[in-house]
């Protein structure tokens, strides 16, 4: 996959579920379909939560991986 | 963002019946979440529940009786003697340490969250019965909530897909 430029980036370092969840949340209403928000976390419960939060709202989560101890999330706004 | 399809749009109720530091964060944490995951939710709010919508909040918590708490301290999970909790002072204390321990990890408070699930459209029915009942008066509560009684509660749980009692 060519490397993504996110539209928008959220630092959710140091927040606690479920802060990270809310605040993407409130990022992604902002945006356009098809724009990426990247999330800069630290909670290890955010994984889990932004993939459940994929699935339910149906914002796809392109892609997370982990840059030293924080976990990155790259998350499209869908139709 | 698809417009919710109101047909099929999950729904949840939630009856809050407790007032203390500790119970006020399950309600609020699992309304501000499921919202943003386009669920509907409904909040009541009754007995001791009724407190979290006071405008000011004054939420405590007390090791007294309760067996399970532990506080990390010296290291360790310490857990509270109950005659500790009897003593002048104790209760305030634990608030106090427990509302430091959230600000230090991170962790919401409960007046951050409860304005995320207002402004998440999060609906918020207070108790007229419990407010009849201790003589609280609704200017000293936050804007925005309904008042109602059982059966307001009773035809939002019989619609919702996921209720809940704390």
């Amino acid at each position: 996959m060519s490397d993504i430029t996110p539209d928008e980036k959220l630092d959710a370092k140091g927040l606690n579920c479920p802060l990270p969840i809310l605040k993407a949340k409130k990022a992604l209403k902002s945006m356009e379909n098809g724009q990426v928000l990247e999330i800069a976390a630290t909670d290890p419960g955010s994984v889990k939560d932004f993939e459940a939060f994929s699935k339910a709202t149906g914002n796809e989560l392109v892609k997370h991986w982990m840059d030293g101890d924080v976990f990155m999330f790259y998350i499209k706004r869908v139709v | 963002m698809a417009d919710m399809d109101l047909g099929n749009a999950k729904k949840m109720t939630i009856i809050c019946t407790k007032g203390t530091l500790d119970w006020a964060y399950p309600p609020f944490i699992l309304a501000t979440t499921a919202a943003a995951m386009d669920v509907d939710v409904t909040m009541f709010f009754t007995f001791y529940g009724l407190g979290l919508l006071d405008k000011k909040l004054k939420l405590g918590v007390t090791p007294l009786g309760n067996a399970a708490m532990r506080m990390p301290m010296a290291g360790m999970q310490m857990a509270m003697p109950n005659i500790i909790g009897v003593l002048p002072g104790v209760t305030a204390g634990a608030s106090v340490m427990m509302k430091n321990m959230i600000k230090k990890k991170g962790v919401a408070s409960i007046e951050e969250l409860r304005e995320a699930a207002v402004l998440s459209d999060v609906r918020m029915i207070g108790c007229q019965m419990t407010i009849d009942l201790f003589e609280k008066k609704t200017e000293d509560m936050i804007d925005g909530i309904e008042l109602g009684g059982a059966a307001t509660w009773l035809e939002s749980a019989l619609q919702s897909d996921i209720n809940l009692y704390m």
